[in-house]
């Protein structure tokens, strides 16, 4: 039996989800939020070195359980492979109440004006579908600026002189600088370089209501034991449950958009927390499941008008697959660099994000979350043994005196690096799973490899007596910045949602998280999200009155 | 039995729980043999120095527990790498591995990483973890691992002294 209807359903309640959430509730709608994940929050926090989102040997505990959510992994030699959520392949972000904002490490980047422009700037480069974004910096900016004062963001980026026209600064001054900031700041200015403090979605000084970061080397892949990094779980959507209109339904895995003979969405159809069918009818739909699953739902939504999934007339569902290269720099130092001050990142410089001769954008480069004794052992230099007492030796030398550096490259589209279901495997529910399969574009690691010997420059200046690099290869991408699966654009032959994110030809139903992003800028793409939310929302709340 | 005086039963008695952790009967997952012979592969890949070995910190107790847990599935992997790390020693020295003193071993591990390549790679990133890792799974005894690289424990928690209103990190 069904349920009773509600003006909207919004199908994950991550990043986009519970901005979403948090605006069209609000806005006077009344909104149902499905999550397949839990709540977690800071009294679900662990500290545990070999089970977080980061090094999830003993499993994602930010779900989805390695029990009853497989996948397929298909390599570039076509070999493919189930892989579990704890598996590297399987390209995690994260299942529960704010999904990857619970237990990311909150870096709150806006992209720059030319990440919307990417085609327009360096041109398509063969074998990728690079294109620029329907709409500019410009028009994001004040929801950038929104994201960050509803969540709060501290830093300081005043001193970075290519950032994008902004009307307003951060809300919260940066954290006082660890070891690491001390030693790379005075290195990047005698480079002649521009460094200042990382915005990050965490607190500095108290905000809404929550206490500031307390410094523990437990950041990145844990909840925040103070609740002090800002996700959508601690932000917008309490603010959306406590307007009394929006219901979360946790426990809830979204198995199909139903949709009636004009191709019109009138409901979602869910399994419960007790595993039981429930069909939940909604005069609008915003699906913001990860750019995987969210391609995944649409594929598995097939209707008369849409035979091979819902949006997919054109088969760009589930296509230009992607994340970030992210090449590193690791350098060794005769001083101790190691001051056990959270989160570790602390300082960036975005002088290689674009204008990097010959190549097509680059990265933001910044110093490394803190390395967890685990993390560090397989961060040896090429020529030092992996095992036995050299390594031993090699841990106990330069676990305290190293720093690494790293960026997001910005990454060449590719049509063939896609989702698909797999015409065998199904999940615990019976649900054919994603099948990913692709690989990166060779002038992404082409990129990479320019950009990183960037990072090793800053830490030879630094006065690193070692440093090697490493960069990734070929691989497909995808993990906790994956993106692209079903893309902005005017063309509905070329693109999946319009501008403002809604299907072309099924006029009831959004996407609001990374799938929709063109490219994923030279940035962690999580404030970029929010701030495409908060726009998409706008956009919604003005259609629906006008 | 073996005779018991007066002193040694009460040093045993003190260390109750410790030697009930080490007993054969606690194991969830490998036989006697083949944590004997796991035991001595861990000590290869981290030996003891200065600081404890991978073996002295509960690398074995780690991953005997993960194998009835989150590592079933690699429990097969476990018995059949095992038993050939068994009579690969036998073929090289006509005994054990865990019979053998240390450059034995060492040869018989080094014959492992090129002949055995995933069970290898298996165990020594188990090892790293069991050794690197949180204490609360059954390695890095006494914080062995963290001690050596002198970071602090795991807070404990509800200790939080820490005052949410202060503007300033700990």
């Amino acid at each position: 039996m069904a349920l009773a209807p509600v003006d909207a359903v919004v199908i994950g309640a991550g990043a986009g989800g519970g901005v979403i959430a948090k605006e069209l509730a609000t806005a006077g709608l009344r909104v149902v939020l499905l999550e397949r994940g839990r709540w977690i929050g800071p009294w679900d926090d662990r500290k545990d070195d070999l089970r977080n989102q980061r090094t999830s040997a003993l499993g994602a505990p930010f779900g989805p359980d390695d029990e009853r959510n497989p996948r397929v992994a298909v390599d570039r030699r076509g070999h493919e492979l189930v892989v579990l959520p704890s598996d590297g392949a399987y390209s995690n972000n994260a299942a529960c109440v704010g999904s990857g904002t619970v237990s990311y490490g909150a870096m709150a980047w806006r992209y720059m004006a030319q990440d919307f422009r990417m085609k327009s700037l360096y041109g398509c480069p063969a074998g990728s579908t690079l294109d620029d974004w329907p709409i500019t910096y410009d028009e994001l900016e004040p929801f950038y600026e929104k994201a960050e004062w509803e969540m709060g963001v501290s830093g300081d980026v005043a001193p970075d002189p290519f950032k994008a026209p902004r009307r307003r600064g951060l809300p919260m001054p940066p954290l006082p600088p660890n070891r690491e900031y001390e030693i790379l700041k005075p290195a990047a200015l005698r480079k002649g370089w521009h460094p200042f403090d990382i915005p990050m979605l965490r607190n500095s000084v108290p905000y809404n209501g929550r206490g500031p970061c307390m410094r523990c080397r437990w950041c990145v892949g844990f909840a925040c034991e103070v609740n002090a990094k800002n996700g959508t779980q601690n932000t917008v959507i309490p603010t959306a449950l406590a307007t009394g209109l929006c219901a979360l339904r946790t426990d809830a895995m979204a198995r199909e958009i139903v949709l009636d003979a004009r191709g019109r969405a009138t409901a979602v159809t869910y399994y419960d927390a007790d595993n039981r069918l429930q069909t939940q009818p909604a005069r609008l739909v915003v699906v913001s499941a990860g750019a995987i699953e969210t391609a995944r739902l649409l594929l598995n939504s097939k209707s008369q008008l849409h035979p091979n999934g819902l949006g997919n007339r054109y088969d760009w569902v589930g296509r230009n697959l992607q994340g970030h290269a992210y090449p590193r720099a690791v350098g060794l130092f005769d001083f101790d660099t190691y001051d056990d001050v959270g989160p570790g990142a602390s300082i960036a410089i975005c002088d290689f994000n674009h204008g990097n001769p010959g190549l097509r954008g680059g990265a933001m480069l910044a110093n490394e979350f803190i390395r967890l004794p685990i993390q560090f052992t397989g961060m040896t230099p090429p020529d030092t043994p992996r095992w036995g007492r050299a390594h031993k030796d090699y841990m106990r030398q330069f676990y305290r005196r190293s720093i690494a550096v790293m960026g997001p490259v910005q990454e060449m589209p590719v049509f063939e690096a896609r989702v698909q279901l797999d015409p065998r495997v199904k999940d615990f529910w019976e649900i054919p799973v994603a099948r990913l399969s692709g690989g990166r574009h060779p002038h992404s690691v082409e990129v990479a490899r320019a950009v990183v010997e960037k990072a090793d420059e800053w830490l030879r200046e630094a006065g690193a007596i070692r440093t090697w690099t490493n960069v990734p290869g070929m691989d497909l991408s995808g993990g906790q910045h994956q993106a692209g699966t079903c893309r902005m654009g005017n063309d509905p032959k070329t693109s999946v949602v319009d501008r403002n994110c809604r299907i072309h030809e099924a006029d009831n139903i959004y996407l609001a998280d990374a799938s929709v992003h063109v490219t994923n800028g030279g940035f962690n793409p999580a404030l970029t999200i929010l701030a495409n939310a908060y726009r998409v929302a706008a956009a919604i709340v003005r259609e629906r009155h006008a | 039995m073996r005779k018991t005086s007066r002193r040694s039963f009460l040093a045993a008695a003190v260390l109750g729980t410790a030697a009930c952790r080490k007993d054969a009967g606690a194991r969830l997952s490998l036989t006697g043999e083949e944590a004997r012979t796991l035991d001595a592969i861990c000590d290869v890949l981290i030996p003891a120095d200065q600081d404890p070995g991978a073996a002295a910190a509960g690398a074995v107790v780690f991953i005997d527990r993960q194998l009835a847990g989150p590592y079933r599935r690699h429990l097969r992997a476990y018995r059949e790498g095992l038993a050939r790390t068994d009579s690969l020693s036998r073929k090289m020295f006509a005994k054990p591995l865990d019979q053998l003193a240390g450059e034995q071993r060492l040869r018989v591990v080094t014959s492992l990483e090129q002949g055995a390549r995933p069970f290898f790679e298996m165990v020594l990133a188990h090892t790293m973890q069991g050794f690197y890792g949180s204490p609360r799974h059954g390695g890095n005894r006494d914080y062995a691992s963290w001690r050596m690289l002198r970071v602090p424990a795991s807070p404990v928690r509800g200790r939080i002294t820490y005052d949410l209103r202060q503007g300033k990190g700990s």
